[in-house]
C-alpha cells in the first residue's frame, strides 16, 4: 500500500529525515517510536504532503502510484488520513459542517455527487456512537475550547467518517487519560480491516497495549534504526532508547 | 511538492476581475455636470415636487455650501470634484408595468447577470422588490398585497407626492440636513430612493427588498430612504447593491433614516457589492453613507450589513435609543481586498433608561486593503442602567493588509455597563493544511474559515439574503478566499 524508499526531507534547509525505508501492506499496523526530535512527526507530515517540508531525495508511492508531487488534498482523496498531534481550531465551523465538507469534497474529486443528508446523518450517528461521542459535541466549533482528549477523539471520529485506506495517528495518545485512551483505541480497532492499514506514532508503549502493532520501528536521528515486533516496544519501555544508541555505535 | 500557496492565492485574487462589471445601454437623460441652486431647483422640478420640498432641498444646499468634507476617517482617496458630477440621471422610458413582460428586456438582462432576475424574485415567495436603477424606480411588485395591510412601499418621489404629511413629518428628523457634509449634499440633490410606512400594529408579511444599482458613467447616486414603523409594527427591510465597473470613481452618498415608534421593530439588512476598483486600485465606488435609526419606547432597530464592495467606504449605521427600554443592534461583515479601504462601524446613542445595544463587527482584510472599525457607544446622564456589548473581530489574509479598531466609549451615567471585546487573527498555514489533509482544497478551506468567522453575522440575515451574502463573500475573496 505505502512504500517509502530512501526518503530524505527537511525544513528550512535543515535535514530531518535521512533516508527512511518503510513498507506498509493492507491489514497491517505499524508503530513508529523514538525519542523527541527523531523525526516522527516530520515523517507523518511528509507523507501527508505538508508543503513546508522539502523532500530532497527518495520516493513515496501509495498503491503503486508516486504521490510526491500531489497536493495534500489529493493525497487525502486517495485515502491517506492524518490524525494530528495538535489539531487546529476553526471558529464558527461546526464539527458536523466540517466533516460534511470534507466528505463531499472528497466525493467531488472522484466525480461523485454529495452524500445525501439522510445518509450523512445516519453515518454521523453511527460513528459518534462507536466513539461514545455526545451528539451535542458535533455542533460545537471545530476544536474550539476542546479539551486535549476531546480533540483527539474528534480526530478519530473524522477518521471513522472518512474511512481512509491508510491512517497515520500522530501521538494520538498524548493528552488522553486512560479511559479516553481505551475509547480511542477501541474505535481504531473496530475500524481496522484487512484492506486498510494504520501507522501509530507514539512515545510510549502504553497505547500499543490497546492497538497492537504487527511491526515496531525505532526512529532515531531521521533513520529507522531498528525494527521488530511488539516485543520491541516492551523492551523500549523498560530500557529506554540509550541501549539502541549504544548498539549503533 | 508543488502546492497552491498563499502567494499563489494572492496572485489569483489580484487577477480576479469584478464579476458584475457590465453596462446596460438604456437611453438616459442626464443633467450637465455641476452643482448650484439652479441644478437643485431643476432636480426638484424634474421630479414634479411641491414647493416645500424644493425649499427643503435649497436649504440643505445652502448648509452644504458652508461645510467641508470630513477628513477624520482612516481612508485616503482623491476627493471628488463636486462640480464635475452630474446630479441627475433617469432612464427615459418609464412606463408603468403591470407584468414583468412589459419591462425593458435589457433591464431584465441586467438583473439576470446579477443573478437576481425578477422571475426568480417573483418565485421567492414573500419578497417584494422595488428596483432603483439610476435613481428612478422602474418596477414595484407585491404592492397590492402590501396595500391591503395599509403598508406603503414606494419610491420616495411618489411618497412626496402621495403622502406628503408623512414625509414632511419625518424626513430629516433622524439625519438632519446639516448632520454632515454628505448628508447635506444628499438632502439637496437626492434623486430617488425608497419609502416605507408600516401602520400601527401591523406585522409586514414579507421582507421588503430593494436593489440599487449605479449605471451611468460619471453619475453620482444620491439615494434617500425613509422607513417608518408605527407603534407596535414590525418590518424587515433588505437592501442589496451591485454596480457595473467604471474607470473613474463614482460617488455614492446615501441617507437612510429609520423611525421605530413605541414598541415597533425594524430589521434593516444590507448586502453591498459595488465595484471596488481594479487590482491597481483604480476606479471603484466611493461610498459615503449616513444611516441612522431612532428608537422610541420599547422599540428595536437591528442593522445587519455585509460590505464587500466599494473602493472607499465610510459608513456608520447608528441607533439613537431615545425611548426607555429600547434596543439597538449592529451586525457587520466588512471585506476589503486589493486597495479597498473601509472605515465602518456604528454609533449607539443611549438616551433612555434601560436601553441596550449590541455590536458585532467582523472585518476581513486581504490584498493591500485597510479595514477599520470605528464605533461610538455613548451613554447619556439620563440613561439609567444602559447596557452595551461590543465585539470586534478582525481576520487578516497575507502580510500587506491592515485591520484597525477605533472604539470610543463615552459613559456619563454610573449605572452603565459597557463591554468591549476585540480579537485579531490570521488565517494560518496550519488551518489550511488541516483542511487540505481532510480533502478540502485551499480555496474551499479559506471560504470555510471565512464563513465560520462571519457566522454570527450571517445568521442574522434573512434566509434568502444569507445565501446571496455568502456568495458575495466568496466572490470578493475568490482566488484567495474562494
Amino acid at each position: 500500500m505505502l512504500k517509502i524508499k530512501d526518503l530524505q526531507a527537511g525544513l528550512e534547509g535543515k535535514k530531518i529525515l535521512q533516508g527512511i525505508n518503510l513498507e506498509v501492506k493492507p491489514g497491517e499496523v505499524h508503530a513508529i517510536m523514538g525519542p523527541n526530535g527523531s523525526g516522527k512527526s516530520t515523517l507523518a507530515s511528509v507523507i501527508a504532503g505538508k508543503e513546508e517540508f522539502e523532500m530532497t531525495k527518495g520516493e513515496i508511492t501509495f498503491e503503486n502510484e508516486d504521490i510526491t508531487e500531489l497536493d495534500p488534498e489529493e493525497r487525502a482523496h486517495k485515502g491517506i488520513f492524518l490524525s494530528f498531534q495538535y489539531p487546529v481550531e476553526i471558529p464558527g465551523v461546526s464539527v458536523t459542517n466540517f466533516i460534511k465538507t470534507a466528505i463531499n469534497e472528497t466525493r467531488k474529486s472522484k466525480g461523485e455527487k454529495d452524500m445525501p443528508a439522510s445518509d450523512m446523518l445516519k453515518m454521523i450517528k453511527e460513528k459518534a456512537d462507536l466513539l461514545e461521542i455526545d451528539r451535542k459535541f458535533l455542533s460545537r466549533s471545530l476544536n474550539e475550547g476542546f479539551s486535549g482528549g476531546e480533540k483527539k477523539r474528534n480526530e478519530i471520529f473524522q477518521m471513522a467518517m472518512m474511512e481512509p485506506k491508510l491512517a497515520i495517528l500522530d501521538e494520538t495518545d498524548s493528552g488522553l487519560d486512560i479511559d479516553a485512551l481505551k475509547i480511542v483505541a477501541n474505535g481504531v480497532n473496530k475500524l481496522k480491516s484487512k484492506d486498510n492499514a494504520v501507522i501509530v506514532i507514539t512515545h510510549y508503549q502504553r497505547l500499543l497495549d490497546y492497538i497492537v502493532p504487527d511491526f515496531v520501528h525505532v526512529l532515531m536521528n531521521g533513520r529507522i534504526v531498528k525494527s521488530g515486533t511488539k516485543e520491541l516496544a516492551y523492551e523500549l519501555e523498560e530500557k529506554g532508547y540509550d541501549w539502541i544508541k549504544e548498539e549503533l555505535v | 511538492m508543488a502546492k497552491f500557496t498563499e502567494d499563489d492565492l494572492k496572485k489569483e485574487l489580484e487577477n480576479k476581475e469584478y464579476e458584475y462589471g457590465f453596462y446596460t445601454d438604456i437611453e438616459s437623460e442626464t443633467f450637465p455636470v455641476g452643482l448650484n441652486e439652479e441644478i437643485v431647483r431643476a432636480i426638484s422640478l424634474k421630479k414634479e415636487e411641491p414647493e416645500w420640498m424644493t425649499e427643503w432641498r435649497l436649504e440643505s444646499f445652502r448648509y452644504w455650501k458652508e461645510m467641508v468634507e470630513p477628513e477624520w476617517a482612516n481612508v485616503h482617496y482623491e476627493k471628488p470634484d463636486f462640480q464635475n458630477i452630474s446630479y441627475y440621471s433617469a432612464p427615459n422610458k418609464k412606463p408603468k408595468y403591470n407584468s414583468i413582460d412589459e419591462v425593458d428586456p435589457e433591464l431584465l438582462e441586467t438583473f439576470k447577470k446579477l443573478g437576481i432576475s425578477l422571475e426568480e424574485q417573483k418565485k421567492l415567495a414573500g419578497v417584494a422588490v422595488d428596483i432603483v436603477m439610476d435613481s428612478v424606480s422602474v418596477a414595484t411588485t407585491f404592492k397590492d398585497t402590501l396595500a391591503k395591510k395599509g403598508i406603503i412601499f414606494c419610491s420616495i418621489s411618489e411618497a412626496i407626492k402621495n403622502h406628503p404629511e408623512l414625509v414632511k413629518k419625518y424626513l430629516g428628523t433622524v439625519v438632519p440636513q446639516r448632520d454632515n457634509f454628505y448628508a447635506a449634499l444628499n438632502s439637496a440633490v437626492f434623486s430617488d430612493g425608497s419609502f416605507c410606512y408600516i401602520p400601527k400594529g401591523v406585522r409586514c408579511p414579507m421582507e421588503l427588498s430593494t436593489y440599487f444599482r449605479i449605471n451611468q458613467a460619471g453619475t453620482g447616486q444620491f439615494e434617500r430612504t425613509l422607513v417608518i414603523a408605527d407603534e407596535g409594527s414590525y418590518v424587515s427591510y433588505l437592501e442589496g447593491c451591485t454596480a457595473p465597473s467604471r474607470d473613474e470613481n463614482q460617488l455614492h452618498a446615501a441617507v437612510v433614516e429609520l423611525i421605530a415608534l413605541d414598541n415597533a421593530e425594524i430589521k434593516y439588512s444590507t448586502v453591498q457589492n459595488w465595484f471596488p476598483g481594479n487590482k491597481e486600485g483604480k476606479g471603484g465606488v466611493y461610498n459615503f453613507v449616513t444611516k441612522r435609526g431612532l428608537c422610541e419606547k420599547n422599540a428595536k432597530i437591528s442593522w445587519t450589513q455585509v460590505e464587500t464592495g466599494s473602493a472607499v467606504t465610510w459608513k456608520y449605521p447608528s441607533c439613537v435609543l431615545k425611548g426607555d427600554n429600547s434596543i439597538g443592534e449592529f451586525y457587520s461583515i466588512a471585506v476589503t481586498n486589493n486597495f479597498q479601504q473601509a472605515d465602518t462601524g456604528t454609533k449607539m446613542i443611549h438616551l433612555g433608561k434601560n436601553t441596550r445595544s449590541t455590536i458585532i463587527s467582523k472585518g476581513i482584510s486581504a490584498g493591500k486593503s485597510q479595514n477599520s472599525y470605528r464605533g461610538l457607544v455613548q451613554i447619556s446622564p439620563r440613561a439609567e442602567n444602559a447596557r452595551n456589548f461590543s465585539q470586534c473581530d478582525s481576520l487578516l489574509m497575507g502580510n500587506n493588509c491592515g485591520a484597525h479598531t477605533f472604539p470610543y466609549i463615552e459613559a456619563k451615567n454610573k449605572t452603565a455597563k459597557v463591554e468591549h471585546e476585540a480579537t485579531t487573527s490570521k488565517i494560518g498555514e496550519d488551518q489550511i493544511f488541516y483542511c487540505n489533509q481532510r480533502g478540502i482544497d485551499t480555496e474551499k478551506a479559506i471560504a470555510l474559515i471565512v464563513n465560520g468567522f462571519s457566522k454570527e453575522v450571517l445568521n442574522k440575515l434573512p434566509m434568502e439574503f444569507a445565501v446571496e451574502a455568502q456568495k458575495l463573500l466568496e466572490i470578493s475573496l475568490e482566488g484567495s478566499v474562494g
